[in-house]
């Protein structure tokens, strides 16, 4: 069989609705909700290589060094807003992220 | 496929951009070695390099260029929106120097993360490809983030972190697949091609998805409804002067983004983002009303208020027209004035110490206050939109624009929700006025809410007297957003 550019367009948007359902879904852990925001941001990546690759354009593979650049620094202002969360807190359970509502 | 990627003449339209970064960088690295507390220093320091950008941008030559391969762009819209960020920010920091002590928060990092998150937004603003567009965002994001989270002992406010955070990312991550569609489905990067692509052949489905998630990417970052649900929690849970740079400035910065992108790229698919922001404003509007009717804290009011206040700046997208998106940036100038002048007289509000953030500790201010209550009574009656103040004329424009491009149910319908916020701001006077005073408020000792505090009461309330400069910026702002053939028709 043939792997064309559907193939991958199909892998990412499953992989980008994971990662959604991953944020909205999961009740336990504020690092899995982290894993889900890396995951689409990795799914989107697919997509641009893909798409890049297919239509012979550069374009979207430096994007994706963009992408994959911004994504580190992310993760790591997001870790530690989770530690500072963390030592208030004394636990990152995704049910304590709960005191502002209304 | 020789071009040379930039000269030096190129760097001359991204003059203000680099004067910020290394500023930006520098006194990072002077807070760092600096003894004592540099908190106050440096945050004059960001104020004056920020006043000295703006001023740059004052005096560029304001016609449209674009450099870098077609990545930055530079022209009379750009240049109002960054002056008007650049503005906005310098209020902002104005607003936090004194309140940073008064919380034992002073820290340096504060004010030179305020001028990275700017630089974001000026960025995002000359965005003329989606590159440039996402690493500006990001820029703007990542700064806000720790910004909502910097008192770091402060269990609410790292949880307003951690949600804007979360949020906020799943955001970057919607948009960041729309655009990878969109590239798809056009092939190119840059907004240039885009359009040109789009505008060549009936939009393909792709196309469309990709604009749908682009949208809601952005939607989430101006917190229009449904895409609002971080606002409340994260303007109660940071710090107030953090909640005062969150509504004054990124909004301003995001709307001027999804101008540039619904007018740039996707000009030709007018049918399909009219009515997606049509419902995204309608729905802002009625939210932004109805949810806010019954708060007791008043940072949370202010969220809705500016969830409410982003329905009534999309109308004016929606009509589509230059004049319309004219009368948006017109709206969101004066936004931006009421916004910064009430968080200034809010954070003035402390008994003993403490901020207080109740409605109901505003009772009797009239009596212990009247200067604050006086203050905060003239920009109540210019948010509910009371004429002869600045916020009458704001609604008026975009309504009107509206009107003109038949829009009408979207127009009676934001004029009745209108009504309806009035009522919570009205609340707030009535407090204020008619209810028995608690105790009286402790003496301001800064300058810098009270002078913040006044040139917004004051461009409030004389706006009426000369409203033609800004009117006729406003306009020849959005202008440069379209086509030569509509600018002429004025």
């Amino acid at each position: 069989m043939e792997i064309g550019l559907h193939h991958y367009l199909i892998l990412g948007g499953l992989l980008f609705t994971l990662g959604v359902f991953g944020i909205f879904l999961n009740r336990k852990n504020v690092i899995i909700i982290m894993m889900s925001i890396e995951l689409m941001l990795l799914a989107v990546n697919i997509n641009f290589v893909a798409f890049s690759s297919f239509m012979h354009d550069l374009g979207g593979q430096i994007f994706t060094m963009f992408i994959l650049t911004v994504a580190a620094a992310e993760a790591a202002i997001g870790l530690a807003i989770l530690v500072v969360f963390f030592r208030n807190k004394g636990s990152i359970a995704v049910e304590d992220i709960s005191t502002l509502k209304g | 496929m020789n071009e040379t990627l930039w000269t030096w003449e190129s760097l001359s339209i991204v003059k203000p951009e680099i004067f910020l970064a290394v500023s930006g960088l520098l006194l990072l690295v002077f807070g760092a070695c600096l003894k004592g507390n540099p908190a106050r220093s440096i945050g004059g320091l960001v104020m004056i390099a920020m006043a000295i950008a703006a001023y740059m941008i004052w005096g560029m030559k304001w016609d449209s260029q674009v450099e870098f391969s077609g990545q930055f762009i530079f022209d009379p819209f750009s240049a109002y929106m960054k002056i008007l960020v650049l503005f906005g920010l310098i209020g902002s920091v104005a607003l936090s120097l004194r309140y940073m002590a008064q919380e034992n928060m002073a820290r340096f990092e504060y004010p030179v993360l305020v001028l990275f998150a700017g630089l974001g937004m000026m960025v995002m603003l000359s965005a003329n490809s989606f590159l440039s567009l996402y690493v500006g965002l990001e820029l703007q994001s990542l700064s806000l983030y720790v910004l909502a989270a910097i008192r770091r002992d402060h269990a609410k406010s790292s949880e307003a972190g951690m949600k804007y955070f979360v949020l906020g990312s799943m955001a970057s991550g919607i948009l960041l697949f729309g655009i990878s569609l969109v590239y798809g489905y056009t092939g190119a990067l840059g907004f240039d091609t885009v359009a040109k692509t789009l505008a060549a052949a009936p939009a393909t489905p792709g196309a469309v998805i990709g604009l749908v998630f682009v949208l809601v990417g952005i939607a989430f970052k101006v917190s229009a409804v449904p895409f609002h649900m971080w606002t409340p929690d994260v303007y109660e849970g940071a710090p107030t002067s953090v909640t005062a740079l969150f509504a004054i400035v990124p909004k301003v910065a995001a709307i001027g983004l999804l101008m540039r992108l619904i007018y740039g790229p996707f000009a030709s698919m007018v049918p399909d983002w009219q009515q997606i922001l049509w419902f995204l404003s309608a729905a802002s509007m009625a939210w932004g009303a109805f949810a806010a009717l019954n708060q007791n804290n008043i940072k949370r009011l202010m969220a809705y208020s500016s969830i409410g206040n982003i329905g009534f700046a999309m109308v004016g997208l929606v009509a589509g027209t230059a004049a319309g998106a004219g009368a948006s940036i017109l709206y969101m100038t004066i936004y931006m004035a009421m916004t910064a002048g009430t968080f200034g007289l809010i954070m003035m509000l402390r008994r003993n110490g403490v901020a207080v953030e109740k409605i109901s500790d505003m009772a009797g201010l009239s009596k212990t206050n009247p200067v604050i209550c006086y203050c905060m009574a003239i920009m109540m009656f210019s948010m509910s939109g009371i004429p002869p103040l600045a916020g009458f004329f704001s609604k008026m424009v975009v309504f009107q624009e509206a009107m003109s491009a038949h829009f009408y149910v979207l127009s009676v319908f934001g004029v009745l929700t209108s009504v309806v916020s009035a009522y919570y701001y009205l609340r707030i006077i009535k407090t204020m006025f008619f209810d028995e005073s608690i105790a009286v408020l402790d003496r301001e000792p800064g300058m810098g809410k009270k002078i913040v505090a006044g040139v917004c009461v004051a461009f409030v309330v004389l706006f009426v007297l000369s409203p033609d400069p800004l009117l006729k910026s406003s306009k020849a702002a959005a202008g440069s957003l379209f086509p030569v053939a509509e600018n002429t028709k004025e």
